[in-house]
């Protein structure tokens, strides 16, 4: 423990004076949002979040937080510097999971409920379209270029490429049981696909024109943890696109692949249940979700290593930083 | 958005993309045998008159909606007949040129149908029947077992048992036939896990009502008396599949002890408030869908769909040997809110499963426990292993 603080001082000493900056994590069976300094890494506090908190998002110019308030029905928002809850979106019901478009203006979520995307105007706060999926709708990824949405339906099991221009499916790709979670490449020439109960990713590339071709598929195999807890979740990729980092749900780890050759280079031990993850904005660091254990992990995305584990409320799910 | 353009557009992509594939109007059925039945003990467990095929109707949808990107129907004939017109049925159901069934009977039924619709070609998928004669020296390579056995379901209990350290146990078992099975099923159960069957008894089925002004009063006067003079012991074990005293032992019992078995805390495959892995979805789908909450056989009858599903989707096939072949082999998997993939055991056609632990109102455990390990799968600490099972119809 003495040695993980030390290395947690020191990687601060390096860094230098950072900027102050917050991560929010939405506490699922807590019903609330916990705010963290990721400077200093303690909790600055930690306010109500509406009921069942999981998808959590920021505005592009960090002011405004996003919260899918599963059992509330709607998107509640907070403002992220006095945590004051401002006027909720409309989300069409058991919102989960959504995905900001890099202009802040339209809002993609999830309906686990209703095979259903809904397409929400920020600004107006009016739903601009709900567009049918597979069963169960769960993970959101959005193309560096936003042109296309591409949502995963847990049952129905495909990744659906929805054109954001005429909100209709383009393609549709079967991937392994219980897709959770989709990332793109920052220069959106691959994409992730994480499948929670197939235990596997599957990795597309992406035609210019947004058209995807499954390339191969990445497998975990990590001693002494049986193969079936191995159950990919939550996934990021570094912005050089060099580094894909997958939370493995109740194996308690975050892999390290090599997002090129898809090779799976390490497994990184943190929390239990590992959920969902975030980088810091200036990369340095990635956040995990750790539900079970009630933290968070913070990984020094460099070392590849975890430094330090910080508490946070009950079950944490999603967690989303600013600078 | 208009709804009506999906199909078309689905089409479309069917026509364009890399999932290329025949379309395929998959047509399978649920043939159920209503037996006479006394009335059960509680009136929530009456049993509703969709029981079964509203999973089927949940199945169908489920699979629809995945079908419709892809250029494939689904459509599922529930039939319901008294015991004496059930082989009636079956080569009515053979006649109509269907050869996916889903059964909900009893195990000799089960057998004889099974059987008939062998000689049809047909694939059939067991929902209820419990044997384990029909996973063992009974077995068909055409049945598929979707419910769990007998033993898978007691092994689900003691493990639990053993991890609580409850190892010693008042097996109490009553006088039918099948409870005398599942009394036996408990019995393996305590050797194989190293529990110890302390006490073990009978208690009689005399018959009569079960729907009585003041049955309680008698009830608290005589199971205490009927349950004194017992070794000391951790936890009552009740095998009761006629539902006609577990439900009673709870609170009456001379000495106070958890129940497990046929009444406190039951093996089930599924439960209407079973909201763990996503269930939550199933749930809400299926009460918009039934008005009702779901029930083990509607569970068992829609993943048995979801395995049909599965094979039309990934190896686009329909036929009852592709069905068979792609269910029992390395590529089948399939997500059923319980945590891991279901697989088939190749030896004897049993669906491996996680098995509920259930108090009546919410998910108690999960089998199997930590700490139970073997060397293929968790799943396999529960029910007949390949090297105990003497099936040879899937060689």
């Amino acid at each position: 423990m003495k040695r993980v603080l030390l290395s947690a001082a020191l990687a601060a000493l390096i860094a230098g004076p950072a900027l102050a900056g917050k991560a929010f994590v939405s506490n699922e069976r807590g019903n609330t949002i916990t705010v963290v300094d990721t400077e200093t890494w303690e909790v600055i506090t930690e306010f109500p979040g509406g009921n069942r908190p999981r998808g959590i998002t920021v505005s592009p110019d960090g002011t405004k937080l996003y919260v899918c308030a599963s059992d509330d029905n709607i998107v509640r928002v907070f403002d992220t510097s006095t945590y004051e809850e401002l006027p909720s979106l409309p989300s069409g019901p058991d919102p989960e999971l959504f995905i900001l478009e890099p202009s802040g203006k339209r809002l993609y979520i999830a309906n686990e409920d209703d095979n259903l995307v809904t397409v929400t105007d920020t600004e107006t706060r009016t739903v601009l379209a709900e567009i049918p999926v597979g069963v169960e709708p769960e993970g959101m990824g959005m193309s560096p270029d936003a042109k296309f949405v591409v949502n995963t339906s847990e049952t129905t099991n495909m990744a659906h490429f929805i054109s954001t221009e005429d909100y209709t499916i383009k393609h549709n790709i079967l991937v392994d049981q219980r897709p959770r979670y989709a990332q793109y490449t920052a220069d959106g020439s691959r994409l992730f696909v994480t499948s929670e109960i197939g235990g596997t990713v599957t990795a597309m590339d992406i035609a210019e024109d947004g058209t995807p071709t499954v390339v191969g598929k990445i497998s975990f195999d990590v001693p002494g943890v049986q193969p079936e807890w191995l159950q990919p979740v939550g996934a990021k990729i570094t912005s050089d696109g060099s580094r894909l980092f997958v939370a493995l749900g109740p194996a308690n780890r975050v892999a390290v692949v090599d997002a090129q050759s898809l090779e799976v280079l390490d497994y990184i031990l943190v929390g239990q249940r590992v959920w969902q993850l975030s980088f810091t904005p200036d990369e340095k660091y990635l956040l995990t979700t750790n539900g079970n254990s009630n933290d968070i992990t913070v990984i020094d995305v460099a070392a590849e290593k975890a430094i330090k584990s910080v508490q946070v409320g009950q079950q944490p799910w999603g967690v989303v930083t600013i600078d | 958005m208009d709804n009506r353009l999906i199909p078309l557009f689905a089409v479309l992509i069917w026509c364009v993309s890399a999932l290329a594939a025949a379309a395929i109007d998959v047509r399978a059925a649920v043939l159920r045998v209503d037996y006479p039945t006394l009335l059960p003990i509680s009136r929530y467990d009456l049993k509703p008159d969709d029981l079964g095929f509203a999973g089927a109707v949940l199945g169908d949808e489920d699979n629809g909606t995945t079908g419709g990107f892809l250029g494939h129907t689904y459509e599922t004939l529930q039939v319901a007949v008294p015991p004496e017109q059930a082989d009636a049925a079956m080569d009515q159901i053979l006649a109509d040129g269907l050869r996916l069934i889903i059964i909900l009977a009893d195990a000799a039924d089960v057998l004889r149908l099974t059987d008939k619709a062998a000689e049809g070609g047909a694939l059939v998928f067991n929902a209820t029947a419990p044997d384990v004669d029909l996973r063992d020296a009974n077995c068909r390579g055409n049945l598929l077992h979707i419910a769990p056995s007998r033993s898978m379901n007691a092994d689900a209990v003691a493990q639990f048992a053993v991890w609580k350290k409850w190892g010693e146990w008042f097996l109490l078992a009553g006088s039918n036939p099948e409870d005398t099975r599942l009394a036996d099923a408990y019995r393996r159960a305590a050797a194989k896990f190293g529990a110890k069957v302390v006490e073990d008894r009978t208690f009689e089925d005399t018959g009569g009502s079960r729907r009585t002004d003041s049955g309680h009063v008698l009830v608290q006067r005589q199971l205490p008396l009927d349950t004194q003079d017992v070794r000391d012991h951790d936890v009552v074990i009740a095998a009761d599949e006629n539902d006609y005293f577990a439900r009673y032992l709870s609170y009456h019992l001379w000495t106070p002890r958890p129940v497990m078995g046929s009444g406190g805390l039951r093996p089930v495959t599924f439960h209407g408030a079973h909201e763990a892995w996503g269930a939550t979805q199933y749930q809400t789908r299926f009460e918009a869908l039934t008005g009702r909450y779901a029930r083990p056989e509607d569970y068992n009858v829609w993943l048995a769909l979801r395995v049909i599903g599965e094979a039309v989707t990934r190896a686009q096939t329909a036929e009852p040997d592709g069905v068979r072949d792609y269910a029992l082999s390395d590529e089948f998997e399939l997500a059923a809110f319980k945590g891991q993939k279901v697989t088939f055991r190749d030896w004897n056609g049993q669906l491996r499963q996680p098995i509920l632990l259930y108090d009546g109102s919410i998910t108690v455990s999960v089998s199997p426990q930590d700490g139970f390990l073997h060397q293929v799968s968790p799943l396999d600490t529960m029910g007949l292993d390949r090297a105990e099972s003497s099936c040879t119809a899937f060689e």
